[in-house]
């Protein structure tokens, strides 16, 4: 039994915002069940009662001082924009309706 | 071959502090050589603005103000770890056209330091690999055999110091990426414990895995290298607090009364190249007539070790890849009717296949309904692989282990392969997933091409590990080796 379908390689690419041709996304689709196929050895493994390791080191949250510091300026975070204006990066418009 | 092979940092340093040659000369031999050698380890040059920075390093010198033992040494940096002014782009289209607007904490403090940086060194696409195939301008050849990968990710670091283009550079290991290639191109790599270098400046891939560290020709220049860049850093909160030792300092040659752990699970014959494995039990006998202790250990739940990092990795990367959307920075499409539509095209034909996998298998375990059964699942059993290590080194200084489970394989031979690609890992992600530090050191070769031993310290234990390694190679030559068609 496959353990992903098609259906399902495309919404996740959807969720990712990738598009997949057609030939790609019949191609992932098997790919993905063998690794998975795979990667359900870890069903076998008893777990009940085990915490969750998120980070492998205690987190402490260091503080510092509440004082400005200088960060990256704005013309040099504007420098990699593929399109840029003013202090803004620009996209398409989201909002429906109006003016552009 | 006109240019000849750059000596290790120690002997550089010789020479320059005896003025029989300088860091320009330096620099020009290993541009030189980066070039005539023509293995892809490089993925650009930055010619000129080296030149000016040996200079200046020259001068320095000149004038009695050396600022280190690198400093007017050649170095490279793997194409993910950001310089300022210069471009970053994890081997990736999508970053095309990208430069970077500050320095990584570890190119700060190399270039404090006074070390020459020649240029950025190929890797797998977003560090996502183990052959350096998976890079979008195509692979790094291996020096010991050019019709070979060099592993990966960080393969043309390893290839560039196997080859004497540099006698230090540094990669990136998130579950193997350091020592599986200093193993394939018989080098010493080494993962230092999660924290002990900040990642400020490195492009995540897995922001609870990934560590910059050094590639070298010796365990002591590993342990410069590693002493520079190490220590806490305001801009990364999981950097460890902890100070920096002098690893150089403790690199007495002494493994007398060492107790060093052979997991049992590390050393069957199923899925091991013969040669290999017979290589990495000559270098434990080596240890043990140097005065080391071994014994037997176990880590029961090593079969699970891959299935849980490409879980845990692959789900982390998919959540940081997801700000490259070609709004801020990188490439964008060019062609999109709407928002979400740039989104998916600059994505679609930004990321190579590889990535793409790894993004869709995050995403799936991460989902609403997949979430429990796979990333928790996942989580979970990493505990369970940090206490196998944790239990294993309440009665061993180390662990002693193959690298990688076969010599460097020929290029094309995995890449339609992904699992088969995975397991190429085996040895190393359970330290990964428990934060451990490794070295690889070479260690013999099989089928005439280099084999790595593999040494593991507990989280800090960086100082006994190169200690341990350091000895090793004054007992032995195989990290003196050269591959005969560069040398």
């Amino acid at each position: 039994m496959s353990r992903i379908t098609r259906v399902e390689v495309e919404r996740m690419a959807g969720l990712a915002r990738l598009s997949l041709a057609d030939e790609e996304a019949e191609r992932l689709t098997g790919e993905l069940d063998t690794i998975l196929d795979y990667v359900d050895a870890l069903a076998r493994v008893d777990t009940v009662g085990v915490e969750p390791t998120a980070h492998p080191m205690p987190l402490a949250t260091p503080l510092r001082q509440d004082r400005a510091e200088p960060g990256l300026a704005p013309d040099a975070a504007l420098r990699n924009a593929p399109d840029a204006a003013g202090t803004t990066f620009r996209v398409p418009k989201v909002i429906e309706g109006g003016e552009a | 071959m006109a240019t000849t092979p750059l000596g290790t940092v120690s002997e550089l340093r010789s020479a320059l502090d005896a003025g029989e040659t300088t860091s320009v000369a330096l620099l020009e031999q290993s541009l030189a050589r980066a070039v005539e050698l023509d293995l892809h380890a490089m993925l650009q040059l930055r010619a000129d603005a080296a030149r000016a920075e040996a200079r200046a390093a020259d001068e320095r010198r000149a004038a009695g103000d050396v600022r280190s033992p690198l400093d007017g040494i050649p170095i490279a940096l793997k194409d993910n770890i950001s310089q300022d002014g210069e471009p970053c782009g994890c081997a990736s289209r999508i970053l095309e056209g990208y430069v970077s607007p500050y320095d990584a904490t570890a190119s700060a403090r190399l270039r404090e330091a006074g070390a020459v940086v020649i240029g950025r060194t190929n890797m797998d696409e977003f560090a996502m690999g183990s052959s350096t195939e998976h890079s979008a301008y195509g692979p790094t050849r291996n020096p010991w055999d050019r019709e070979r990968a060099p592993g990966g990710s960080s393969g043309g670091s390893a290839a560039a110091v196997a080859a004497g283009i540099v006698p230090l550079a540094f990669g990136s290991d998130t579950g193997g990426s350091i020592r599986q290639p200093a193993a394939l191109c018989g080098v010493v790599g080494v993962k230092p414990s999660y924290g002990r270098v900040s990642r400020y400046g490195l492009v995540a891939f897995a922001s609870s895995l990934d560590q910059i560290g050094p590639l070298a020709r010796t365990s002591a220049d590993a342990a410069l290298g590693l002493e520079v860049v190490a220590g806490p850093d305001p801009r990364d909160s999981t950097a460890l607090p902890d100070p920096v030792p002098r690893y150089r300092d403790g690199l007495d040659g002494d493994v007398s009364g060492l107790v060093i752990g052979l997991p049992r699970e590390y050393f069957v014959e199923e899925g091991v190249d013969p040669g290999a494995l017979a290589c990495v039990r000559a270098a434990v006998a080596e240890l043990e007539a140097a005065g080391a202790k071994t014994r037997e250990v176990s880590l029961p739940h090593t079969q699970f070790a891959i299935a849980t990092y490409y879980l845990v990795a692959n789900a982390e990367a998919s959540s940081n890849l997801s700000r490259f959307d070609g709004v801020r920075y990188g490439r964008r499409a060019p062609e999109f009717a709407d928002l979400s539509e740039l989104y998916r095209r600059t994505r679609s034909e930004g990321f190579g296949a590889e990535v793409k996998r790894r993004i869709l298998l995050g995403t799936y375990v991460l989902s609403a309904g997949y979430y429990d059964a796979y990333y928790r699942k996942a989580q979970q059993v990493r505990t369970l692989i940090r206490r196998d290590l944790e239990s294993a080194f309440s009665g061993c200084d180390l662990l002693a282990t193959p690298t990688a489970p076969d010599p460097a394989f020929r290029i094309g031979e995995r890449s339609g392969d992904p699992l088969r690609m995975y397991l190429s890992d085996v040895y190393t992600v359970s330290a990964s997933l428990a934060g451990a530090a490794g070295v690889s050191t070479p260690c013999g070769f099989a089928g005439g091409l280099p084999v790595g031993l593999q040494l593991l310290a507990p989280p800090l234990g960086e100082a006994v590990m190169l200690r341990a390694a350091d000895a090793y190679e004054r007992r032995t030559e195989w990290h003196a080796r050269r591959p005969p068609e560069v040398s």
